[in-house]
């Protein structure tokens, strides 16, 4: 462990990481900052810059599904705090439901293009593996999230939907503990429990997208690769403009 | 209030029954055949057309 030049009189902070004292290094909190320290520094956490090749519309969709998550999120919050009945009588209750609705229209169209962008780029190279299958489980997750959505719209369509479901999700055995037919745990499911697990998971996606940085793009086949070439997986970036990019 | 309703309104009227397509074993419903085709557009627009970026980045 480095030890850090002293505190400035400006702000009364500095930028290094504190240094751990020889007593505190077996404690857990040590341990685990010096961890997370290590595993995200600030630049890497929140990088002023991004690689070249992250200049296509195609890396855009990420955030713009971050951007519909967040309106998911707080329209809900909006609609937990007014109650049903403002949502299903008043024009501003019913505005903002539907803006709930279209948001969450615009979070899955958004990841399924992140999706096809994502597998087409094979973006589990580069040990990437942990921020793909936190994408998928985040995406099937979210299914379920929509799901029960659906069927705590108190309505003809929420009726339907839930008697549809019940034989297959009962065929599965799970039906013990999310029976589709009953209304509020289907609300407390749809607005507590998978939410939590939804952001949670996306929350470390991004980590994961923080630590390892955005996947480079194949390597150009211009020439024939000489033999002991890099193998799959550990392509160099581009043009890597930030030093905690693509690493 | 009639011309408010017109600009903010759904393009078609989404208030009767839904459209299905069927072919053998496959339905699926005409707005979500849109919303799927939307996106294959989408996709293939975003591979294809350039990032507008500002134009004094010459450090790139």
């Amino acid at each position: 462990m480095t030890v850090s030049p002293p505190v400035t009189e400006a702000d009364g902070h500095d930028d290094a990481p504190e240094p751990i004292h020889p007593e505190d290094a077996g404690q857990w909190t040590a341990k685990l900052r010096a961890t997370a320290v290590e595993a995200f520094p600030p630049a890497r956490i929140l990088p002023d810059r991004q690689p070249a090749y992250v200049a296509s519309a195609l890396y855009v969709f990420g955030v713009l599904t971050m951007a519909a998550l967040s309106i998911v999120i707080l329209t809900g919050l909006v609609l937990a705090v007014m109650g049903p009945t403002w949502w299903h009588v008043s024009s501003t209750g019913l505005f903002v439901n539907s803006l709930h609705l279209w948001s969450v229209e615009a979070f899955f169209f958004f990841m399924v293009i992140h999706l096809w962008g994502k597998f087409f780029m094979a973006a589990w190279r580069g040990r990437r593996r942990l921020t793909w299958v936190t994408g998928v489980v985040s995406f099937l997750v979210s299914v379920g999230a929509a799901f029960t959505g659906y069927l705590s719209q108190q309505n003809f369509d929420s009726q339907w939907i839930s008697t549809q479901a019940k034989d297959g999700i009962n065929s599965t055995g799970a039906g013990a503990v999310f029976n589709v037919l009953n209304f509020g745990q289907m609300l407390m499911w749809h607005i507590v429990l998978l939410p939590l697990v939804v952001v949670a998971i996306v929350g470390i996606h991004l980590l994961m997208v923080r630590r390892r940085g955005v996947v480079p793009p194949f390597a150009p086949e211009a020439a024939p690769a000489p033999a002991g070439d890099t193998p799959v997986g550990s392509e160099a970036p581009v043009a890597a403009t930030t030093a905690g990019e693509a690493s | 209030m009639t011309a408010v309703v017109a600009l903010v309104g759904a393009l078609i009227n989404l208030s009767g029954p839904g459209h299905f397509l069927s072919w053998h074993f496959i339905q699926i419903s005409v707005a979500n055949l849109v919303v799927i085709c939307l996106m294959v557009v989408v996709f293939v627009a975003a591979i294809l057309l350039p990032l507008p970026s500002r134009k004094h980045r010459h450090d790139r």
